[in-house]
């Protein structure tokens, strides 16, 4: 028997266009997967990772068809079997996870009885065995108390313990290979480490192969043995997993992994420019011709075959990639930021506190708000002129709803928020006049939502120049050209709607918009995490530069800690809506950590197969803050004792300026655990 | 930097969006045979005064009830009147108070059903309980008592059906707001401080538009066949004035014998409901709305 599991052979997909255009999504793919091997596929959105890992198990998204090529599983083509065989596979011999596990999971039946069914249908299994096996699945995905969890309802369990369900209903089939679509995307930092874990020791352990499916070089990092990089539907590079990682030599590859911020790099990485080409835009040479650095005048008119290089163990798609074998790794040069803050105080909160509660009607009356436990508490930050400042946690820490009462979104509780030493600002939008409105914007995490899909580029950036400055004709034309090649885009880009702008281009214009107001802060929430990783180090030297130009101070909400570490002078660190930890990024990057700061910092994938995640705290999920004592207490795995679960630890200052808020004395934090 | 430009497109006028609009409905059989029907019925609204060969009102006690013929192609009905002239007149009335009455179904369940997605809320839950008890109260029965009490002129019917068929549009307009509502778009409109009008107008409107134009188109089709069955029952068209509802009406006791004086004005209303219907479906798919999960009611 031969030790390859799946062979896709010159597989190519498309869609028809409207006008009748045969549109390739997948061009002329061919790979093989051995047994026991875990594969990474990544790519950058509309790549077509997906679409291969979908084909692989014999699926074809509606809409798309096959054009040519097979995708063979034990020697028969699962593209072109019947649905009735192709049942018989799908779920025993090969298992697929999706990204959203949540939503793959019905909603009103109990999680045992949905595994339970996935064993009856695949696996011949009595009603006692399947009792047990159960158990057992639940056991080996690492679910506390599996007899507790499999009583329980979807919606009862966290993302994590959801995508880990996922896994063990992918399991209960014994798959010979596992399909795992960006399964991690979307989990929290430390979420996501114990998930990829897990992963990798149910490959030790039952030798399944495994496709995993990630634009997450992070993650395909921990888990692949073999990873192929795919660019604009075709295969670019495919070699060993420490190969690729250690020493691309596909320009591409090169290119991002140069731009991914590290923890270990304080200052922004170089960016990539442009963007990858649209499907169906017709090319004739290199696809990535309009974005690389090593091309010639070759590569513009004749496109580059996938070339295996015996030695390496490598396929590679370039003329070039000489050039490369001679760069023995990937030098990162990162630009120093520069921190060019004042000690001039812009925004002060003191004592902020936010709820979320439903407010009784005597309160409501009375026009107040009356929480003993609010979402939010204890805010103490002091913003000064010019800083960027980064708000870290996982999900749910509170940090949009900070930025959200800064920006008068939503009212506060108790405190205060002052701009510029001496003038307070309501947290409800009513009470500010336009110019408090104007001082501080906004900036989204995602532009497909925080752009109108019917206005013109012109019309989105024309509406604060309008509303603030009243800009009319020719001067509003001046002005919106001027702001549009501040974020490097042409003039022509005026006229275009977000749906013709690339994710990229899309946060640029948001970027515009904000500045259109010439504000004096702005608050940035998450503004890179949808966006391709390409893309990504664009956008930050952008914000880093028009920082420099316009003396803006940032608020940088975040739960990316190397973006963090690139881009910010300070750190604010979150948990369930308390401070743990604030100081210099540089401070903050170093021991001594707050226990939970020291729990994110390990919990941080990076792109390079000798740095492992440090899994130090459980990654369960907490619904509310705790009433009393430290917000970190349910979690901690340094927690002291009852005094922890008692008194709200004290500040404490490390000799650097980091303030820590914990009970154990600094000098004992300094120590590393594990 | 080389900038990647993906699709150059420039910006349309109003005139070029409707009228790539209606190609692209054309495009489509269902949509083309939609759009002949309508356009026909409307041209021969215009032009049926014109080229009607006889007069709608005169009564010929001896060529009662002929059977078609080179001279009278439908045939003439129990009054001696010609059906082909008072068939091609029959859907003038019916056409206009409905077009009408459409137009105001649409302003104020649109407007309202804005405002309810808006505010939300009790306000929100109270205008609703309200729009829906008056959704449980069989329209025609309504309808009735309004023209009983206020008689069937123009001025009455088409503010009346205006009224009751424009409940189902503030569904629709609420919860395409709703959709919107959510969107950063919006609330960083507000953080700007933009006024309400502001956002309304540049915010929601253009994203609701679309589903609340479609939502009206539909409605148009059903106001018609209700309009036609006021007539049909009395309480529409006054006679002598030719409409498709009361000749039915009129001539549906003859059915038996003189076929061809129930048959044309059935043949006219049907069609005219299909072709709006097939038009809006078509409307529909052109702007990309799925209407395919909701039944007329
Ligand atoms: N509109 C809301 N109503 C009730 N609770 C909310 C609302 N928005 C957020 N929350 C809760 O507030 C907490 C903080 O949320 P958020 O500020 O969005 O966190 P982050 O931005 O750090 O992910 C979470 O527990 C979340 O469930
Ligand atoms: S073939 Fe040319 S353009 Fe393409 S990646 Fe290689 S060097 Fe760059
Ligand atoms: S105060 Fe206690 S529970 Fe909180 S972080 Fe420190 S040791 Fe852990
Ligand atoms: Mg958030």
């Amino acid at each position: 028997m031969s030790d390859i599991i799946q062979k896709v052979k010159n597989l190519s997909i498309g869609f028809k266009s409207k006008k009748g255009e045969e549109i390739l999504i997948l061009k002329n793919i061919s790979t093989k997967i051995k047994k026991g091997e875990t594969v990474g596929i990544v790519g950058e959105s509309g790549s077509g990772k997906s679409t291969l890992a979908l084909a692989m198990m014999g699926y074809v998204k509606h809409g798309l068809y096959t054009i040519g090529g097979e995708c063979e599983f034990n020697s028969s083509n699962l593209l072109n079997m019947k649905s009735k065989d192709l049942e018989k596979i799908r779920g025993r011999k090969i298992a697929m996870i999706p990204q959203n596990a949540g939503q793959a999971l019905t909603p009103n039946l109990k999680i045992g009885y949905q595994i339970d069914e996935a064993l009856q249908l695949h696996s011949d299994l009595s009603e006692k065995e399947r009792e047990k096996k159960i158990s057992e699945l639940l056991n080996k995905v690492r679910l506390p108390s599996p007899e507790t969890i499999a009583l329980r309802y979807p919606h009862e369990l966290s993302g994590g313990q959801q995508q880990r369900v996922a896994v063990a209903m992918a399991l209960a089939g014994t798959p010979d290979l596992l399909l795992l679509d960006e399964p991690t995307t979307g989990l929290d930092v430390t979420t996501q480490a114990h998930v990829l874990e897990l992963l990798n020791f149910i490959a030790k352990d039952t030798g399944t192969s495994m496709v995993y499916v990630s634009h997450d070089l992070g993650a395909i990092a921990q888990v692949s043995d073999r990873i192929i990089v795919m660019y604009s539907g075709e295969i670019v590079l495919e070699g060993p997993s420490r190969d690729i990682l250690k020493r691309p030599i596909h320009p591409y590859t090169h290119g991002l992994l140069k731009s991914i911020p590290k923890l270990s790099l304080a200052g922004l990485p170089e960016s990539m420019p442009g963007s990858q080409p649209q499907p169906g835009i017709i090319q004739s040479g290199c696809s990535f011709f309009d974005r690389c650095n090593f091309s010639e005048d070759k590569c513009k008119n004749t496109s580059p075959q996938l070339e295996f290089l015996k030695e390496l163990n490598t396929s590679v798609r370039c003329f070039n990639y000489e050039k490369l074998l001679n760069e023995s790794q990937v030098n990162q040069n990162v630009n120093k930021i520069k921190n060019n803050s004042n000690d001039k105080e812009i925004l002060n909160l003191s004592e902020v506190s936010i709820s979320y509660a439903k407010q009784k009607l005597l309160d409501q009356i009375f026009n107040r708000i009356s929480d003993d436990n609010p979402t939010v508490q204890d805010i103490n930050i002091n913003i000064k002129k010019g800083e960027t400042i980064a708000l870290v946690g996982e999900s749910g820490s509170g940090k949009s709803t900070i930025l959200k009462s800064i920006a008068g979104l939503l009212k506060t509780k108790d405190g205060l928020i002052r701009f510029d030493e001496n003038r307070n600002l309501s947290s409800d939008l009513k009470e500010r006049n336009p110019n408090d409105l104007r001082i501080i914007q906004l900036i989204f995490q995602n532009p497909d939502e925080s752009l109108n899909p019917n206005h013109t580029v012109e019309e989105i950036i024309a509406q604060p120049l309008k509303l603030y400055f009243g800009l009319k004709g020719e001067e509003l034309n001046k002005n919106i050209i001027d702001l549009l090649q501040k974020v490097r885009l042409g003039e022509f880009y005026m006229s275009r709607y977000p749906r013709q702008l690339s994710g990229g281009e899309k946060q640029r214009v948001a970027v515009a918009r904000a500045f259109a107001a010439k504000p004096d802060i702005i608050l940035c929430d998450e503004v890179t995490s949808a966006l391709d990783v390409s893309v990504q180090a664009a956008v930050l030297n952008l914000l880093q530069q028009l920082k420099e130009d316009f003396g803006t101070t940032y608020i940088f909400v975040s739960h990316d800690l190397a973006v963090v570490r690139a881009i910010s002078d300070r750190v604010a660190v979150l948990y369930q809506g308390r401070l743990c930890e604030v100081g210099p990024s540089n401070d903050v990057y170093k021991f001594p950590s707050h226990p939970y700061t020291e729990v994110l910092l390990g919990a941080v994938l990076e792109p390079d197969p000798d740095i492992k995640p440090k899994l130090v705290a459980e990654d369960i999920v907490e619904e509310k803050p705790p009433e009393k004592g430290c917000s970190f207490q349910g979690r901690c795995s340094r927690i002291v004792g009852d005094i922890c679960k008692k008194d709200i630890p004290p500040w404490q200052l490390t000799d650097s300026g980091n303030a820590i808020r914990c009970h154990i004395p600094i000098k004992e934090l300094q120590k590393e655990q594990l | 930097m080389k900038i990647n430009s993906i699709y150059k497109e420039e910006k349309k006028s109003a005139f070029q969006k409707v009228s790539e609009v209606i190609i692209t409905m054309a495009s489509r059989p269902s949509g083309f045979i939609g759009l002949s029907i309508l356009v026909f019925h409307i041209i021969l609204a215009f032009v049926s005064p014109y080229i009607a060969p006889y007069d709608f009102k005169a009564i010929n006690p001896t060529l009662m009830l002929q059977a078609p013929s080179a001279e009278y192609w439908f045939g003439t009905d129990d009054l001696g009147r010609d059906v082909f002239t008072r068939t091609i007149l029959g859907g003038r009335t019916a056409l206009t108070i409905t077009f009408f009455g459409s137009l105001i179904a649409l302003l104020w369940g649109g407007l309202l059903g804005i405002f309810c997605g808006l505010v939300g809320g009790k306000i929100d839950d109270i205008v609703m309980r309200i729009v829906d008890a008056f959704l449980s109260i069989p329209w025609i029965l309504a309808m009735l008592l309004i023209v009983s009490l206020l008689g069937t002129s123009t001025e009455v019917l088409i503010p009346a059906l205006g009224f009751f068929y424009g409940k189902g549009i503030v569904r629709v307009a609420r919860a395409a707001t709703h959709d919107v509502i959510a969107k950063d778009f919006i609330v960083s409109a507000r953080a700007r401080g933009h006024s309400n009008f502001s956002i309304i107008w540049n915010e929601i409107i253009p994203n609701v538009r679309d589903a609340i134009l479609v939502e009206g188109a539909m409605r148009w089709s059903w106001m018609l066949l209700g309009f036609s069955s006021l007539s049909f029952l009395g309480f529409g068209v006054s006679p002598p004035t030719p409409d498709w509802g009361l000749m039915i009406s009129n001539a549906r006791g003859l059915m038996s014998f003189a076929y061809w004086a129930v048959i044309a004005p059935i043949v006219g209303l049907s069609s005219l409901i299909i072709g709006i219907n097939l038009t809006a479906d078509a409307f529909a798919k052109a702007l990309g709305i799925d209407r395919s999960t909701k039944a007329p009611v």
